[in-house]
């Protein structure tokens, strides 16, 4: 068993190691052609009605939710993300705070709003994902800033590096087997490494994103997710600690990048 | 949320360029859901560009094209001003349209 996982690895090693030359900056090429129609336009757009919609037994909207620049302030709210809420004394990523407003302000059931964060095949966007969409975009162009003030937060960080060096699971992966070099790839898209600043700093500045061959906006909590199941990991949930601990690590690690979201992948 | 377009009309010399993004889930019919159940077939059959009231391009569209599609189309003539209108048909009976003027 031992050495199959050995074998596993270097068959990884030797994948990730394939050199850039193929890419070719193509799929630059195609950003620059498309940036302007990017689909994310018409999320965006959902993403605001739903934040003003009425909902739930409170027949609410979440124009009262605090996303800790206090309620109703959604512009450059997300660039602060994780971060540490005195109310629910929890680090919190945007998605668990969304979940949190919609339970309290607007009465709604938690098992209701948590069942299907992201959408499966088949669907045509989820809640969760028009509103973090929209929130992303409010955040555009401003600096990526996450507190780390607080205590918690802090915690978060070293939780969050440390279940990003962690290696489990049937191929004994952790995320910095994929995300710990710079300048490989795997199959044609570039990995970046989520260990320095410009990595990172990449890769949360740009999630969400449109994803062309799924023809969906993708969340940062749906892409940590996928990875997971690439590791063949157990289910990371939503607003989980693990989650947020991961998204932390990420977002100081990215901290004085541009907000670029919502971006466009393959 | 079906029926949305984003149009962007532009005058380059003698040729009027159209950019449309259209919201779309274009489902084939062949790809089946979470459950193994078979997503129904749902995608544009029939496009059409207009200036003014005048068709410059009508087209018949399959399964074969991607969700929020985008379509870029370049005609003769045209004036800052004129409106240029995008409308499409799908196979489940809807509708979709949008209007821009030239730039």
């Amino acid at each position: 068993m031992k050495k199959r996982n050995l074998g596993f690895t270097w068959f990884v090693a030797w994948l990730c190691a394939a050199q850039l030359a193929a890419d070719d900056g193509v799929f630059d090429q195609y950003r620059d052609l498309m940036g302007d129609d990017n689909p994310a336009v018409f999320v965006i757009d959902e993403g605001e009605e739903l934040w003003f919609a009425p909902q739930g037994p409170e027949s609410a909207t979440l124009e009262a939710c605090d996303l800790g620049l206090g309620p109703g302030v959604t512009s450059g709210a997300y660039v602060r993300f994780p971060r540490y809420f005195a109310d629910t004394d929890a680090v919190m990523d945007l998605e668990s705070r969304l979940v949190h407003c919609m339970t309290t302000i607007q009465g709604r059931d938690l098992e209701t709003v948590t069942a299907k964060p992201y959408s499966l095949r088949g669907d045509f966007g989820t809640e969760m994902e028009a509103l973090v969409t929209w929130l992303a975009a409010e955040s555009e162009g401003a600096t990526i800033a996450p507190e780390q003030t607080h205590a918690a937060e802090r915690a978060m960080y070293s939780l969050g590096e440390e279940i990003f060096f962690y290696r489990a699971g049937p191929h004994d992966f952790s995320c910095a087997t994929c995300h710990e070099q710079s300048g490989m790839r795997i199959r044609l898209q570039a990995l970046p490494d989520l260990t320095s600043h410009t990595g990172a700093a990449e890769a949360w500045g740009s999630w969400p994103a449109y994803r062309i061959s799924q023809g969906l906006v993708r969340t940062m909590g749906w892409r940590l997710r996928d990875c997971f199941r690439q590791q063949r990991w157990p289910e990371l949930q939503m607003g989980s600690e693990a989650s947020i601990a991961l998204q932390t690590y990420m977002a100081v690690n990215a901290a004085g990048g541009v907000m670029t979201a919502p971006g466009l992948k393959r | 949320m079906a029926g949305r377009i984003k149009i962007r009309a532009q005058k380059k010399g003698d040729v009027t360029e159209v950019k449309a993004l259209m919201r779309h889930p274009m489902e084939t019919g062949m790809r089946k859901d979470q459950a193994g159940d078979p997503i129904p077939a749902h995608f544009i059959t029939e496009v059409a560009v207009l200036h003014g009231d005048q068709p410059v391009m009508q087209g018949h569209w399959g399964a074969a094209v991607s969700a929020n599609p985008f379509l870029g189309v370049r005609f003769a003539g045209g004036e800052a001003g004129d409106t240029v209108r995008v409308v499409w048909t799908d196979n489940q009976g809807g509708t979709g349209e949008g209007e821009t003027t030239i730039r």
